[in-house]
């Protein structure tokens, strides 16, 4: 069995957002650059798939779109442990063109089981996995926080409104993990950071495709009045000011 | 030429999302001069159907089959395609949830159509198509444009002001063509009786503050006076103080309720991008500088073990 997971690499949960160039472009001085933290548990959750050797996983693979810029994050989930890795040289426009560039290349390098974040950190648009899916016309789940290989068959947990259920999934099979999918984060150990140098990286050319969205600008949220302080003592006014300021009760 | 939403039912109810999506829908097919057609999937009786006319729908597509008793994204992504096509849909909007979320991509593909996901408002013109969406986690708003001839939205939750506007739309039964299903699905383990902490209008949350899994009665007991869902902060879930489907942040849940009590959190920016879109956030913290009353409307400035009975005490006068 072979496992593909999509990377993004994005900003640091912790950055603040900033713009420049009137506000149309994102502003990434000082910017610590990390794996999208869903993309790194389910590429933790494929690394202990592939430990369980009765899981039969010859390869884990990563994959990102994006310009030479995002290869510490590449190599780092090398480092971490993923086998090889795949950057697709172009800039990650939308996630049209994303998907398209992902599907192309599986396309020529069949996967069975391919890993995709439900969102990224920066653009948190749920897209390119479902869209993945439905260009290579397989089967694809979302909102997954479980994923195992019982006697080769792949077992997805899936949330729905007050639960879960488990789905069974002819393969190749796209997973849209969430949290659950892996407890914490693999980290990478120095023996990994070693080895990752001597990982095979490949770096192919885009495909011909054209996003279909494009950002005009962005636009900071407004100010939020100043916060109403109430004495810990009269309880009584903040019930009151809920019920008829806010009028949420 | 139309305006097709995708609305979602609970066991043939329904949901709450479906009139916010439908009216929303309507108000793009007025700018659109178009009309609204809703598409339901699903065991839904024609009275629950005839509800959808209150909230602009022109026309009501059912479709009944029990190979979709089950989500296969395909299946339903199949279904979808043939009623937009054969209704000649310009727009075509889903809710950002775990269904749109499921299905709005792949119709992006099929039908070559740019998604815009989780806008929150309507669109600031139809040419360009421009729609305005959360990035950063809620950090700042895109303004983006939409390129292709058929665009798909998926609107983010509690974030559109519905309004009745009863029209009388036909009801058309629709037999879709619907193929091999790929996927099944065994061991369905739902809850029921308890609110969601996704649809919930009001949600009462605590954190590191509370101290230990043994306080979470004063939580419990709010949310219930409330009819409230109960929430909590990445490290309450780390910890297993609370289970992980309660987690409110970044990485775990985002919801936008009314009302957000947060108790003993102090509001890292993981956090507030889960809760940001509240409409009104209500903090009781020790501490006087803690985040969460950078975000918060109203703050309490105490121990949530002491304030929280107070807090129930003065619920309980009004209810």
């Amino acid at each position: 069995m072979k496992i593909l997971v999509c990377l993004s690499n994005v900003p640091d949960t912790t950055t603040k957002a900033k713009f420049v160039n009137d506000n149309k472009v994102f502003d990434t001085t000082g910017v610590q650059w990390i794996i999208n933290p869903w993309d790194e548990l389910a590429l933790t959750r494929a690394i202990e798939l592939k430990s369980d050797a009765a899981n039969a996983i010859e390869n884990i693979t990563v994959i990102t779109v994006g310009k030479n810029n995002v290869e510490p994050t590449i190599r780092k989930a090398l480092a971490i442990g993923a086998d090889n890795a795949v950057r697709i040289d172009a800039e990650p426009s939308d996630a049209y063109f994303v998907a398209a560039q992902i599907a192309e290349y599986i396309k020529s390098n069949p996967f069975d089981v391919i890993f995709s974040g439900i969102e990224s950190a920066d653009h948190n648009g749920s897209a390119v996995g479902g869209m993945l899916a439905e260009f290579l016309n397989i089967p694809s789940v979302s909102a997954v926080s479980g994923v195992s290989i019982v006697s080769g068959q792949v077992k997805i947990t899936r949330d729905i409104d007050g639960g879960n259920e488990e789905v069974t999934s002819e393969l190749p099979v796209v997973a849209i993990v969430q949290k659950g999918i892996a407890k914490e984060p693999m980290i990478a150990a120095m023996r990994g950071i070693m080895m990752a140098r001597n990982k095979p990286l490949n770096v192919i050319t885009p495909a011909e495709v054209e996003a279909l969205t494009e950002i005009v600008n962005f636009e900071m949220p407004k100010p939020k009045p100043a916060c109403k302080m109430i004495d810990p003592e009269n309880v009584k006014e903040l019930v009151n000011l809920l019920q008829n300021e806010a009028k949420v009760l | 030429m139309s305006v097709l939403v995708f609305t979602e039912n609970w066991d043939g109810k329904f949901k709450k999302v479906s009139f916010e999506l439908v009216s929303y829908a309507s108000k793009i097919a007025e700018m659109l001069n178009t009309q609204t057609v809703a598409l339901s999937i699903g065991n839904v009786q024609d009275d629950e159907l005839k509800k959808l006319g209150n909230y602009a729908a022109d026309k009501i597509i059912s479709v009944k089959n029990e190979k979709l008793n089950i989500l296969d994204n395909q299946a339903y992504t199949s279904v979808i395609t043939q009623v937009a096509e054969k209704e000649g849909a310009k727009v075509v909007i889903l809710a950002q949830n775990n269904m749109g979320k499921a299905l709005a991509p792949r119709l992006s593909v099929k039908l070559k159509a740019g998604l815009g996901a989780g806008v929150s408002k309507l669109p600031s013109s139809t040419e360009p198509f421009t729609v305005f969406k959360k990035v950063y986690s809620g950090k700042a708003y895109s303004n983006v444009v939409i390129k292709s001839d058929v665009k798909i939205l998926t609107l983010a939750q509690n974030s559109f002001e519905f309004e009745e506007n009863t029209k009388s739309p036909a009801i058309e039964n629709f037999d879709a063509n619907i193929g091999d299903i790929k996927t099944s699905v065994s061991n369905v383990k739902k809850q029921t009786g308890k609110i969601l902490l996704t649809d919930a209008e009001i949600v009462v949350s605590g954190g590191r503050g509370m101290k230990s899994s043994n306080n979470w009665a004063p939580i419990e007991e709010l949310a219930q006076l409330l009819g409230a869902a109960t929430a909590c902060s990445r490290p309450v879930s780390d910890e297993g103080w609370r289970p992980h489907e309660e987690h409110t942040g970044q990485t775990g849940k985002i919801i936008a309720p009314n009302l957000y009590i947060a108790a003993g959190i102090s509001g890292a920016i993981q956090h507030l991008a889960g809760i940001s879109s509240s409409k009104c956030i209500v903090a009781i913290n020790t501490d006087k500088d803690a985040p969460i009353f950078e975000a918060a409307n109203y703050g309490i400035v105490g121990d949530a073990s002491k304030v929280l009975p107070d807090l129930i005490q003065a619920v309980k006068e009004i209810k």
